[in-house]
C-alpha cells in the first residue's frame, strides 16, 4: 500500500531539535530516556569509585587510607548512589525509551510531567552528592537508622542532605509512577490487550505500582526525621517516649518493595532477551507475568524480615518468615520459565544473551542465600555480617545490573542505530562475571567467619585477611570490566556498525521502527493481534487460530497525515528547580524555601496554561 | 480514523484503552498514593497514642479538645463536599453561573475549615501544646497540619479553576478538570472523617 506522507508540526523540525536548549526543553520520551541513561551511567562511575575506595581501605588489616568517618560516608553514598541514582534511573531510562514503543504509543500520558520527573531526579542526585563539598557527606548508612540520624549522634549536615535529597528523588519517582501506569493502562495500541503486553511492560507496570504505594511511607519517615532534626520534635527520641523502631518499620515498609523495584525491571528485560536469542516464545508467559504481580504483592508483607533481631516476638517472626519464604515460589517459577524458554531453542550467544544468562545464574545464587535469611534463627547469625553483603550484591550486581547490561546491549542498536562491538562486549561480560564472583563470593566466607558489616578496618589473624584481599582484587576486576564497557560504548557510538531496523530478529513493536525511531514513533497506530506482533508479521501467526484476518481489511489511507506532537517546554525544569530550591532552603534559610515554593506554584500555573 | 478526507489530523492518542481519561486515572493513582501517606501518618499517631501519660508529659488530648468546635468545623468541611458535587453537576449541564457559584462556595467552606484549624492550633499552643513538647504535640500537629496543607492546596486549586472561568482560558474549565479537582476534594474530606474519628472522637470512648 502507498504510505501516506507524514506531516509533523513545525516545532519538530530538524533545526528545532538540535542544540542543548532542545534537550533542556524536550518532552520526548526517547530523549528523556537517553538523559536518564547518561545520568545513571555517570552516577554508576561515581558509585563505583566509592566502592573502590571502600575495597582499598579493606584490602589489608589495620589500614587507614580513609578515616573511619569518611569510610561511613563512602558506604552510605555508595549504597544511596547505586540504588537511587544508578539502578532506578537506568531502569527508568528503559521505561521511558521502550515502554511507549513497545505498546505502540506516540509518547507517555503526560510528556511534560515526564520531563519534570527527570529533572527532579537529576537535581536530587546532584544535591545529595554536593554534600561532599559542603562539609560532610551522609554517613549514617543508606537505611539511616534512628537514632543514629539524630542531631545528637549526627550533628553535621550530611543526614539533612540525605533526607532532603531522598525526598526530592521520591517526588520524581512518584510523578513518574502515576505517568507510567496511566501510559501503560491507557495508551496501548489497538488489539494490545493486557495479556498481549510484552513482559517488560508488565514488570514496569508492577514496579510503578510498588513505587506509588511504597514511596509515601519513606516520605513520611523522612518528614518525621526532618522535623526531629530541624524543629525539635520527638518522633525518634527515646527519652521523650519516641521509638526508633518506628523508623525501621516505616523505612522497611518502603525498603522491601524497593528491592523489587530494583529487580523486576531486570527480570522484564531478561524476559524479552531470552525469547529473541533462543528463537522461542517465552515459556509460560502468563505465569511469568502473574509471578511478577505476586512478588510485588507479597513484597509489601515481608518488611519485618529486616528486623528479626529487634525482637518482634515469635508470632511476628513466624508470619514474616513464612511470607518471605513464600516469595521464593513465584521467583522460582520465573527462573524455571526462563530455563524452559532456552531449552531446545536455537540459541545465539550474543552479549545481550550472555548477560541474560549471567543474570539467571547469579540471581539464583543471591536468591538462595536470601531464602536462608528468611529463617529467623539463621538470620540472627547473618545479621550485620558480610554474609548479608554477599547476598544483596549477588541480587543487585549479579541480578539487577547484569540484567540492565543485557538491556543496554539489546536495545543500544535501536536507540543509536549502531551495533555495540560484540567482541569487546563478550570481554566485558566475562570480566564482569569473574570480577563479581571474585569480589562477592568470599564475602560469604567472611560473614560466616564473623566479620561484621560497616567496619572501616579490622585486626589481622582472624582468617579474614585473604578473603578481603581477594574481594579487593575482584572489585578492581569489576572496575576494569566497567572501563571496557564504557570504551566499547563510546567507540560503538562513534563508529559502530550500522544496525538496521531489526538486528536481532525481534518480536516486539519497537523493532518495526527505524533505528533510532522517528520523533513521532509510529506513522500509523499498529494493530496488535498477539503478544509477538513483529514475529507474526514476519513469519505469520504462530497461534492455532488465525486472527490476523483483522488486519487484512485494507484501510483506505489518506494521502497526508498530520501528527500532533506536544511542543517543547521549559516549565518542567523550572518546577523541578523550585522543588530542589524548596528542600535546599530548609538547610539554608526559610526565605530560600519560600522562593522555591513560589517557583513551584508559578511554574505549575504557567505549565497548566501552556498550549498542549 | 476517518478516511473521507484527503488529509486527516491524527490526534495525540487513540481513545484510552482503559476507558478512563489519562488525567482522571493519574489522579486516582495519586489518591492511592496519598492514602499510604496519610496511612503512615495516622499509624504513627496511633502507635504513640497514650504514651505521654506513661511519661507524665502533658498536656493530654482531653485537656485541650473541644469536641463542639471540631464538630462544627467537620460539618463545614462535609458541606463543602456537597457544594463540590453541585459544582461538578453544574459544569456537566454547562451552567457556568452555577459552576462559579458552587466552586466559590466550596473554596469558601474550605477556607473556613482552615480558619478553624488555625484557631485550634493557636488555642492549643497557648494552652501549652508545643510541637517540641511531647509526643501528642508532635504527632497531632504533623498529622492535622499535613491534612490542613492538603485542604489549603485544594482551596488554591479551586480558586484557580474559578479564576480561569473569567479569563480567555475558560475553555479549560471542562467537566473533566472540575471532576478531578472534586476527586481530590472528596478525598481530603474522607481523610478528615478518619482523623476526626481516630484523633478526636476516640478520646471520648470509655
Amino acid at each position: 500500500m502507498a504510505s501516506p506522507a507524514i506531516v509533523l508540526p513545525e516545532h519538530c523540525s530538524e533545526e528545532k531539535l538540535s542544540g542543548i536548549w532542545s534537550w533542556i526543553t524536550t518532552v520526548d520520551h526517547k530523549r528523556i530516556g537517553v538523559m536518564y541513561g547518561v545520568s545513571a551511567l555517570s552516577f554508576f562511575i561515581l558509585g563505583g569509585v566509592e566502592a573502590l575506595a571502600i575495597r582499598t581501605q579493606l584490602a589489608m588489616p589495620n589500614q587507614s587510607i580513609v578515616g573511619a568517618h569518611f569510610y561511613n560516608s563512602l558506604v552510605t553514598m555508595h549504597a544511596t548512589t547505586m540504588i537511587f541514582l544508578m539502578v532506578m534511573p537506568l531502569s527508568a531510562a528503559f521505561f521511558n525509551y521502550m515502554v511507549p514503543l513497545m505498546i505502540g504509543a506516540r509518547d507517555v500520558a503526560f510528556p511534560r510531567l515526564n520531563a519534570f520527573s527527570f529533572w527532579t531526579f537529576l537535581f536530587g542526585g546532584l544535591f545529595i552528592n554536593s554534600s561532599f563539598f559542603f562539609g560532610e557527606a551522609p554517613a549514617a548508612g543508606w537505611f539511616g537508622y534512628a537514632n543514629l540520624t539524630s542531631i545528637q549522634y549526627s550533628p553535621g549536615p550530611g543526614v539533612d542532605f540525605w533526607a532532603l535529597g531522598l525526598q526530592t528523588l521520591g517526588v520524581a519517582s512518584l510523578a513518574a509512577g502515576f505517568n507510567f501506569i496511566a501510559t501503560i493502562l491507557n495508551m496501548r495500541a489497538p488489539g494490545m490487550s493486557l495479556m498481549r503486553m510484552p513482559v517488560f511492560v508488565w514488570m514496569t507496570l508492577v514496579v510503578q505500582f510498588l513505587v506509588i504505594l511504597s514511596f509515601p511511607m519513606i516520605t513520611v519517615a523522612l518528614i518525621l526525621l526532618t522535623f526531629d532534626r530541624m524543629f525539635g520534635t520527638n518522633f525518634y527520641v527515646p527519652e521523650a517516649g519516641g521509638d526508633p523502631l518506628l523508623w525501621q518499620h516505616l523505612f522497611w515498609l518502603f525498603g522491601h518493595p524497593e528491592v523489587y523495584i530494583l529487580i523486576l525491571p531486570a527480570m522484564g528485560i531478561v524476559s524479552e532477551v531470552l525469547p529473541v536469542f533462543a528463537r522461542k516464545p517465552l515459556f509460560g508467559a502468563p505465569f511469568v507475568i502473574f509471578s511478577g504481580i505476586l512478588i510485588g504483592f507479597v513484597g509489601f508483607g515481608v518488611w519485618s524480615h529486616h528486623m528479626f533481631t529487634t525482637g518482634l516476638g515469635p508470632v511476628a517472626d513466624t508470619a514474616f518468615s513464612l511470607a518471605t519464604m513464600l516469595i521464593a515460589i513465584p521467583t522460582g517459577v520465573k527462573i524455571f520459565n526462563w530455563l524452559a524458554t532456552i531449552w531446545g531453542g536455537s540459541i545465539r550467544f550474543t552479549t545481550a544473551m550472555l548477560f541474560a544468562l549471567g543474570f539467571i545464574s547469579m540471581f539464583t545464587i543471591g536468591g538462595l542465600s536470601g531464602v536462608m535469611h528468611a529463617s529467623p534463627p539463621i538470620d540472627l547469625h547473618h545479621q550485620d555480617s558480610y554474609f548479608v553483603v554477599a547476598h544483596f550484591h549477588y541480587v543487585l550486581y549479579g541480578g539487577a545490573i547484569l540484567g540492565l547490561f543485557s538491556g543496554i546491549y539489546y536495545w543500544f542498536p535501536k536507540i543509536t542505530g549502531k551495533l555495540m562491538d560484540e567482541s569487546w562486549g563478550k570481554v566485558h561480560f566475562w570480566s564482569s562475571l569473574v570480577g563479581l564472583n571474585v569480589t562477592f563470593f568470599p564475602m560469604h566466607f567472611l560473614g560466616m567467619q564473623g566479620m561484621p558489616r560497616r567496619v572501616y578496618t579490622y585486626e589481622g589473624g582472624f582468617g579474614w585477611d585473604i578473603w578481603n584481599l581477594c574481594a579487593t582484587v575482584g572489585a578492581f576486576t569489576l572496575a576494569l570490566s566497567a572501563l571496557i564497557f564504557f570504551i566499547n560504548l563510546l567507540k560503538s557510538l562513534a563508529n559502530g556498525e550500522q544496525a538496521g531496523n531489526d538486528p536481532w530478529d525481534g518480536a516486539t513493536l519497537e523493532w518495526t521502527l527505524t533505528s533510532p525511531p522517528p520523533v513521532h514513533n509510529f506513522d500509523l497506530m499498529p494493530k496488535v493481534t498477539s503478544e509477538r506482533p513483529f514475529w507474526d508479521q514476519k513469519y505469520g501467526s504462530t497461534h492455532g487460530h488465525d486472527d490476523t484476518t483483522e488486519v487484512a481489511e485494507e484501510e483506505q489511507l489518506p494521502a497526508e497525515i498530520h501528527i500532533h506532537m506536544p511542543p517543547a517546554s521549559y516549565w518542567p525544569m523550572v518546577v523541578s528547580f523550585g522543588v530542589i530550591t524548596f528542600f535546599a532552603g530548609l538547610m539554608i534559610h526559610p526565605v530560600v524555601s519560600v522562593v522555591g515554593a513560589l517557583t513551584v506554584i508559578v511554574g505549575t500555573v504557567a505549565w497548566t496554561f501552556e498550549p498542549e | 480514523m476517518s478516511s473521507d478526507h484527503s488529509a486527516v489530523s491524527v490526534h495525540e492518542h487513540p481513545p484510552p484503552s482503559f476507558g478512563v481519561p489519562n488525567l482522571k486515572l493519574a489522579f486516582w493513582l495519586f489518591l492511592a498514593s496519598d492514602c499510604m501517606l496519610f496511612g503512615s501518618l495516622i499509624a504513627t499517631y496511633l502507635s504513640y497514642r497514650g504514651k505521654d501519660q506513661l511519661f507524665g508529659n502533658g498536656p493530654y488530648p482531653l485537656d485541650l479538645f473541644s469536641v463542639e468546635v471540631t464538630t462544627i468545623s467537620t460539618f463545614d468541611l462535609l458541606m463543602s463536599s456537597v457544594t463540590m458535587v453541585l459544582a461538578v453537576a453544574a459544569i456537566q449541564r454547562g451552567n457556568m453561573f452555577q459552576t462559579r457559584l458552587w466552586l466559590g462556595l466550596t473554596a469558601l467552606l474550605g477556607a473556613i475549615f482552615v480558619g478553624f484549624q488555625g484557631y485550634e492550633f493557636t488555642h492549643f499552643y497557648l494552652e501549652g501544646l508545643k510541637l517540641q513538647g511531647n509526643l501528642f504535640g508532635s504527632t497531632f500537629y504533623v498529622l492535622t497540619g499535613f491534612h490542613g496543607t492538603h485542604v489549603t492546596l485544594g482551596v488554591v486549586w479551586l480558586l484557580l479553576v474559578l479564576a480561569t472561568t473569567f479569563t480567555k482560558h475558560r475553555g479549560m474549565v471542562t467537566h473533566l478538570n472540575v471532576e478531578v479537582a472534586g476527586l481530590y476534594w472528596h478525598f481530603v474530606d474522607i481523610v478528615w472523617i478518619v482523623i476526626f474519628t481516630l484523633v478526636y472522637l476516640m478520646e471520648y470512648t470509655v
